[in-house]
């Protein structure tokens, strides 16, 4: 049996997800958290049955590429659980109706129901169940509030008799609005003058900037406290085993791989270059602590609902880079990796927006495993190194996002956007879900950056990099002003991007050719994860437009940087 | 008197009398709680003709200008 969990967007659908099938998926505070459907497993009278997390949408006539995803899932279902947001009962209600007419077998949770009364909504259950001819059940996803009573009346799901024509959809809410609930008259929260607070442009703006302002601090402040305290004190204390293994091996191949080179006679983690020196000191040392700290400040900004106010205040500038404000999202995300910034395009409505939106994330939006190597290369020089890197990237974004809406045909619609309202993060989500980008980092990045120093390493070994450096070396040492070895880093930089800046370190570039390479490396082509997941969501013809942008622009403005430094 | 919801002023209610549009737009802004005979209420209207953010049933929607100037909406409570 497959069961399927479909409404409107931000109602809750992964949080029920979660709890029915003990799969953990994200789930923010944010419509279109969810742009693809995932699938999992609950146990329902003996008999195991499928559950799958549809994206969210208002109505079956899709707007944008995940709401198309959500209604071709539709016929796939043998079940749906309509999940219903208690404090909007009434909007909730046109896709109630038009699943009814789908003649699906259809129950309801309604979620937010501890929000609802705490908002003095109260909802008549009873009645509301006989209205619709559906079971109604009420829940609260987050606490687990209702779980067990929605799945003890799964099997009562059923198909409605109700019937209602298009046009008198809104009206027919109406009238059950007005006899299953009533409202009391409330003041506004604190929390909700704090919500409009952040949106009106005289106070908003001002905040977001201390908002992104606090949150770089915060996310530097853990990072360099969690490398600086905990993990290179670790690293110290594994030095004597490596350097015993490197004693046993004595020199070769094999020592040149496992450990790399003794830098005066003594181990060091950033130029050493060896898979279990480099190797496990890139990832872990460098890289683990800021994508820690960056999903903890993302995690929790995401859960208390800034992100929609941040695109409504923004929405003015994406207008003039062919997109609107809801691509900071995917933008924002990319910073943490690349390729879940390039699925969340799917909540943009046009193919022309996803592309310009997945083209300027792959180009100038660096990934976090990257920025943390970066600082570690650039951060002897004080901030001055990283804010060139960024300002380079942000002017070559803002240019690059003006000629594709330029050069491309067609127009960006406008933003459509329901904003909802301030939460207060529920640690226990919020925690899970960081340590599932945290675990998605140490199954899917670490693997490759032992792979891109171990083939690094072979590579050097056989002469190859010193080959392409020396075809490429026109561009690389005639136009970037670098050293022809960093062929090597532009060769690994497919792979991973952040072993390839740790391969820059022992080459001894001036502040100048750090700042060059760090740019070129960002720009130049999407590591092999993002690659992949750009061909899955634009196509090959797209992508190869898309790599076109990303070679000419990357040698463009490294050349420029080459004669403006 | 009826003006648009782009020109109504902020934090004044009103309600909406008249969507013009395609079937589409009506019915895309009447599932967020845009239709006729809302009241709703303008919380911000961004700079340089960026989108406008009303209430509506207790909910704020951010919508770009252009959708702003096909909603047409009365003033209340003068």
């Amino acid at each position: 049996m497959k069961i399927l969990l479909m409404g409107n967007p931000n109602v809750g659908k992964s949080v029920i997800f979660s709890r029915l099938t003990g799969t953990d998926v994200i789930a923010s505070n944010y419509p279109g958290t969810t742009v693809e459907f995932t699938k999992g497993t609950m146990k329902l009278s003996g008999k195991r049955a499928e559950v799958i997390d549809v994206p969210g949408t208002y109505a079956l006539e899709p707007i944008s590429k995940a709401e198309e995803v959500a209604v071709e899932m539709l016929h796939e279902g043998d079940v749906v659980i309509q999940v219903v947001d208690a404090t909007n009962l009434e909007r909730n209600l046109y896709l109630t109706l038009q699943l009814i007419e789908k003649k699906v077998p259809l129950i309801i949770a309604l979620n937010l129901w501890d929000e609802a009364k705490h908002i003095g909504i109260k909802i008549d259950v009873k009645k509301l169940e006989k209205l619709l001819g559906v079971p109604v059940v009420p829940t609260v996803a987050v606490t687990g509030e209702g779980i067990k009573e929605l799945v003890s009346r799964l099997p009562h799901a059923r198909i409605s008799a109700y019937r209602s024509t298009d046009h008198e959809k809104w009206a027919d809410i109406g009238r059950m609005i007005a006899q299953v609930q009533s409202v009391t008259h409330r003041h506004h929260t604190l929390l909700e003058k704090l919500g409009d607070l952040s949106i009106k442009p005289l106070t908003g703006i001002p905040l977001s900037i201390l908002v992104m302002y606090l949150a770089f601090q915060i996310i530097r402040f853990i990072g360099e406290g969690l490398i600086g305290y905990i993990f290179e004190p670790l690293f110290e204390l594994y030095t004597p085993l490596v350097m015993k293994i490197s004693q046993l091996l004595g020199p070769g191949f094999l020592h040149d791989i496992l450990i790399g080179t003794l830098i005066k006679g003594e181990i060091d983690y950033t130029q050493s270059m060896g898979v279990l020196t480099t190797g496990l000191f890139v990832p872990f040392a460098m890289v683990l602590p800021y994508v820690f700290s960056f999903y903890l400040v993302l995690s929790f900004v995401e859960d208390c609902g800034y992100l929609p106010r941040l695109a409504v205040l923004i929405d003015n500038v994406m207008h003039r880079l062919g997109l609107h404000g809801s691509a900071i999202i995917p933008m924002l995300l990319g910073l943490g990796c690349n390729v879940p910034g390039i699925l969340a395009t799917r909540i943009l409505e046009t193919r022309r927006q996803r592309f310009i939106a997945a083209t300027l994330t792959a180009i100038c939006v660096p990934c976090t495993a990257m920025l943390a190597v970066v600082a570690g290369l650039v951060g002897k020089y004080g901030l001055q190194g990283l804010g060139m890197v960024f300002i380079t990237l942000f002017i070559a974004w803002v240019i690059l996002g003006v000629l594709l809406d330029k050069l491309l045909k067609g127009e960006s619609p406008e933003i459509f956007l329901e904003i909802p309202p301030y939460r207060i993060p529920y640690w226990g989500a919020l925690l899970k879900k960081l340590w599932m980008r945290i675990k998605y980092f140490l199954k899917e990045g670490v693997p490759y950056v032992l792979l891109g120093v171990f083939i690094a390493n072979v590579l050097y070994t056989l002469g190859v990099i010193d080959f392409v450096g020396r075809i490429a070396s026109p561009v690389i040492v005639g136009l970037l002003g670098l050293t022809k070895e960093t062929a090597a880093a532009l060769i690994i930089g497919f792979l991973r991007k952040d072993v390839a800046v740790g391969m820059l370190l022992p080459l001894g570039l001036t502040m100048k050719q750090l700042i060059i390479a760090s740019v070129v490396l960002t720009m130049y082509f999407p590591c092999v994860a993002t690659f992949a997941i750009i061909v899955r969501e634009l196509g090959v013809k797209d992508m190869m437009k898309s790599a076109g942008v990303m070679i000419v622009g990357a040698i463009l403005v490294g050349s420029l940087l080459n004669l403006i430094l | 008197m009826e003006i648009t919801l782009d020109e109504l002023e902020i934090e004044r209610p009103a309600e909406i009398k008249r969507i013009v549009g395609g079937f589409g737009f009506q019915r895309r802004i009447a599932a967020l709680g845009l239709r006729v005979g809302k009241i709703v209420r303008k919380v911000a209207s961004e700079p340089w003709r960026g989108p406008i953010v009303v209430e509506v049933d207790g909910t704020r929607v951010a919508l770009g200008r252009g959708m702003a100037m096909k909603i047409f909406v009365e003033e209340i409570g003068e």
